[in-house]
């Protein structure tokens, strides 16, 4: 009788994978996606630790020290300018700190209020359909027929300036955007069984649309949302750089360009320079992550690519 | 040896002569050629005598005559006046100083051909003076003193004034009161102007293409004899200053008569060398921080008291005349004007002029406190145009930082600035502006009077009203001056009603084969363009067609 042997030795399991495991492999699969995702860590960090990590006061004015090269050193306190001082004398590394958060601050809040209100709105057209869908995308239509910068531009002239009134003028112009993508998603749900049966069993509207719908059009949702922060980001500074946007002496990026540009991009050179270079890095962060994040959640995009 | 030196001396001789005669030719004006100018803002309309802005002054004035007007040789003078349409001196006040009576100019014509009176002059001051219902004036309040207007014959004209006014003949030289012809008036109405250009200035109207530019050619019967100089000009619009800037940089404009920043300023003369002449002037224009004393806490003069305690002038005039159009601290008055307090003076007796900037603002907190606002929280309204206004209205939330208060700014375009301002008064602290042409010291202190119509701060003051009262019919300027430092005190100490920043400054940057132009204290001042000149030679050496 032939007996067969069971193998022997150690059952040895898997690796566990750990986060640097994981890190590694997103670098792998998504080079770009995670330049961008640094970018933005590092902006974050910025943003929410500005109070410890900026050497000035981002609002002090240091006459004394007015359109200083970087690497000049504040004699009183032996600080250095790392990255020069602007016309009024203030450390530029410092307002560029701050100018992170009020970056963010604009492009997550218009982001998030612009891309949820467009979700919300986008899903309920679809879901009733009729006079209802046409009349909400015939105002969107309305709206998608100007540029974001206009269309931003009319909302500050209109209601005025600050940071406020600049997220509320870029949150609006981003709902019908967003409406319009989460629709067409929402549109080929609607006709599925399971959305039959949920009507069948007499739940609500509200229900259907918020627990039955909504989760299930979070793909094209997410990718809208991270493609909003970037050109959230680009607005904000185009309103400031406008002067219809961030006043001062808020640090703003745009608002730190407009200041230099023009009168001393020849002469101080680093007052337009460092605010040109962090929205540039900004906008190119957010869109290669938004474009990883797109390809990570859209498997049909995935396989075209 | 002895022949060699003398051959040099008259080589010399010879060389200096040479260079006299060359720099004698050069200095003679010579005719023809087109001046371009470049202006930032647009023409709201024709009429001087409604308009106020440089917008409309640049492009147009130089179509009309003025009845006086500041020396064109002597600009910066505040007090040099010379005829324009009247012949001899400006006339000197008779019966007490109630009368003026000018000669009128004989055989000056209209662009359109009709005859210049005293008629015409006299159809135009009743338009400024006492417009008719329903017709702006936008000078009217300058001329109360005047009772009447007569043409005893076509070449004299008299004002008769209820009272003597050291205010009257700088009134007269305003550059927008323009003359216009009583047919046109007559025939056309009072807005007929406002589109419609026909006066006797050095240049006739060829045509306004909107948004791009005016266009004036030589008036070959102007009174002015063997003037003006150029055969025409062109005003170009162009509303960024970059591109003003850029303008005169590559030679497409000669001139911008406004003003640039000294940073734009330096940039020229970097870039251009000799082919850039400048030109600078103390300007009669200042920024004010002015509180709405209907605002609670601004009603508490306290807290208005450590606002302009708080504010380093010294300080600012070094720093901010670096980068912006503002330099020179002063009082109420123009800073050059006889009339002006001394800076000693000014130290001594008002608030926030004091020489030690940290006692100051260690008054004001201790005046904060004392009023219960210590920490003070309040918007500061500012108007869109980046020079000067936004990098004051930066300077100042620095400065009220200092002194602890957290102040946030709030920047309008000038419509919905000037609605807040005038008409909803829904402001706390906002920047405000007494620009004039003609320095005149007593009307132009009138915009601090509670019962201006252009004073936005919003309070009432019987003192102040008696004591300008009181200033008005005071004869000479020695009776004048100590109620004026009254008043003054009384404004910028006692009520501490609106703080002065810093005063304007002029500078203007112009291709150097621009001749015979003198910047004055004020950018609309000396527009006429008729002593204007094109160096031709040395614009054919900067290459310019």
């Amino acid at each position: 009788m032939a007996t067969s042997e069971l193998p022997t030795g150690e059952f040895v399991l898997p690796k566990q994978k750990t986060i640097w495991d994981n890190l590694l492999r997103m670098l792998r699969r998504q080079p770009l996606g995670s330049a961008g995702a640094i970018v933005i860590i590092v902006m974050a960090f910025a943003a929410v630790f500005a109070e410890t990590i900026a050497p000035f006061d981002p609002e002090l004015e240091n006459f004394e020290y007015m359109l200083s090269p970087p690497g000049t050193v504040h004699e009183d306190t032996g600080k250095v300018f790392y990255f020069g001082t602007d016309s009024f004398g203030r450390d530029q590394l410092s307002r560029m700190i701050y100018g992170a958060r009020t970056a963010l601050l604009v492009g997550f809040t218009a982001s998030f209020c612009g891309a949820f209100l467009g979700l919300i709105l986008g899903v309920a057209s679809a879901y009733f359909g009729g006079y209802i869908d046409l009349v909400l995308q015939r105002v969107c239509d309305v709206f998608m027929a100007f540029p974001l910068i206009i269309m931003a531009l009319a909302i500050v002239s209109i209601f005025g300036t600050g940071v406020e009134m600049v997220i509320i003028a870029i949150t609006i112009p981003f709902i019908p955007n967003c409406a319009r993508v989460v629709r067409s998603s929402a549109l080929a749900l609607k006709g599925l069984p399971y959305i039959d049966a949920a009507r069948s069993v007499g739940y609500g509207h509200v229900r259907i649309i918020m627990r039955h719908m909504v989760p299930n059009v979070m793909a094209p949702f997410l990718i809208m949302l991270t493609a909003f922060v970037g050109q959230a980001i680009l607005t904000e500074a185009s309103l400031s750089y406008l002067g219809m946007g961030v006043q001062e002496p808020t640090a703003a990026w745009g608002l730190m360009l407009q200041g230099g540009a023009e009168e001393y991009a020849e002469s101080a050179p680093w007052v337009p320079i460092w605010p040109g270079v962090a929205i540039t890095l900004a906008v190119f962060g957010f869109n290669l992550f938004g474009d990883a994040v797109r390809d990570v959640l859209d498997p049909k995009l995935r396989s075209q690519t | 040896m002895k022949g060699l030196a003398q051959k040099l001396g008259i080589a010399v001789l010879g060389a200096t002569f040479a260079y006299s005669a060359s720099t004698a030719k050069a200095a003679a004006p010579e005719y023809g050629g087109n001046l371009n100018i470049v202006v930032g803002s647009k023409i709201p309309s024709y009429d001087g005598h409604i308009e106020s802005t440089f917008g409309m002054i640049h492009p147009i004035r130089p179509f009309y005559s003025l009845l006086i007007r500041e020396n064109p040789d002597n600009p910066a003078s505040p007090t040099d006046f010379v005829c324009d349409l009247c012949v001899g001196d400006v006339p000197k006040g008779t019966e007490g100083g109630t009368k003026y009576t000018f000669k009128i100019r004989t055989g000056v014509k209209f662009h359109d051909g009709t005859p210049l009176t005293s008629a015409d002059i006299k159809a135009t001051f009743d338009k400024i003076v006492n417009p008719p219902e329903g017709v702006a004036s936008s000078r009217k309040a300058y001329f109360k003193m005047v009772e009447s207007i007569t043409t005893p014959d076509a070449e004299t004209l008299v004002f008769k004034l209820k009272h003597p006014s050291g205010t009257f003949i700088p009134s007269v030289a305003m550059p927008f009161n323009f003359v216009y012809s009583k047919k046109d008036l007559d025939t056309h109405g009072f807005k007929w102007h406002q589109k419609n250009i026909n006066g006797s200035g050095a240049f006739s109207f060829v045509e306004h293409v909107q948004g791009s530019h005016v266009k004036g050619k030589k008036y070959a019967s102007y009174h002015h004899k063997g003037r003006p100089y150029l055969d025409s000009y062109t005003a170009l619009a162009a509303p960024k200053m970059s591109v003003r800037l850029q303008a005169i940089r590559g030679g497409r404009a000669d001139i911008e008569f406004r003003g640039f920043p000294p940073k734009a300023r330096d940039d020229l003369v970097k870039a251009l060398g000799d082919k850039i002449k400048v030109q600078e002037s103390d300007w009669n224009c200042v920024l004010l921080a002015t509180p709405n004393h209907e605002v609670k806490p601004f009603d508490d003069p306290r807290v208005r008291r450590a606002l302009t305690l708080s504010i380093d002038r010294m300080s600012g005039s070094k720093y901010l005349s670096n980068i912006a159009i503002v330099k020179t601290p002063g009082g109420i008055v123009f800073p050059s004007h006889p009339m002006a307090t001394p800076m000693s003076e000014l130290q001594a007796n008002i608030a926030g002029y004091g020489k030690d900037i940290n006692a100051s603002r260690a008054e004001a907190k201790k005046l904060l406190q004392e009023a219960g606002q210590s920490g003070l929280k309040f918007t500061f309204l500012n108007r869109g145009v980046d020079q000067p206004y936004k990098i004051v209205g930066t300077w100042l939330l620095g400065q009220w930082k200092k002194a602890g208060m957290k102040v946030d700014q709030v920047v309008k375009p000038t419509t919905p600035f000037y609605a807040s301002l005038r008409k909803k008064g829904d402001f706390d602290v906002s920047v405000d502006f007494n620009c004039q042409s003609i320095v005149n010291p007593l009307a132009d202190v009138s915009k601090f009077l509670p019962s201006a119509g252009n004073n936005y701060a919003n309070f009432e003051d019987a003192e102040l009203e008696n004591i300008y009262n009181a200033m008005l019919k005071a004869e000479t300027q020695d009776e004048q001056k100590p109620l004026l430092r009254k008043y003054e005190k009384r404004v910028l100490n006692d009520l501490a009603s609106q703080a002065i920043t810093l005063w304007w400054y002029k500078i203007n940057p112009h291709r150097s084969y621009v001749k015979g132009w003198k910047i004055a204290p004020s950018h609309y001042l000396n527009q006429s363009l008729d002593n204007v000149w094109i160096d031709a030679a040395e614009k054919k050496r900067q290459g310019v067609n």
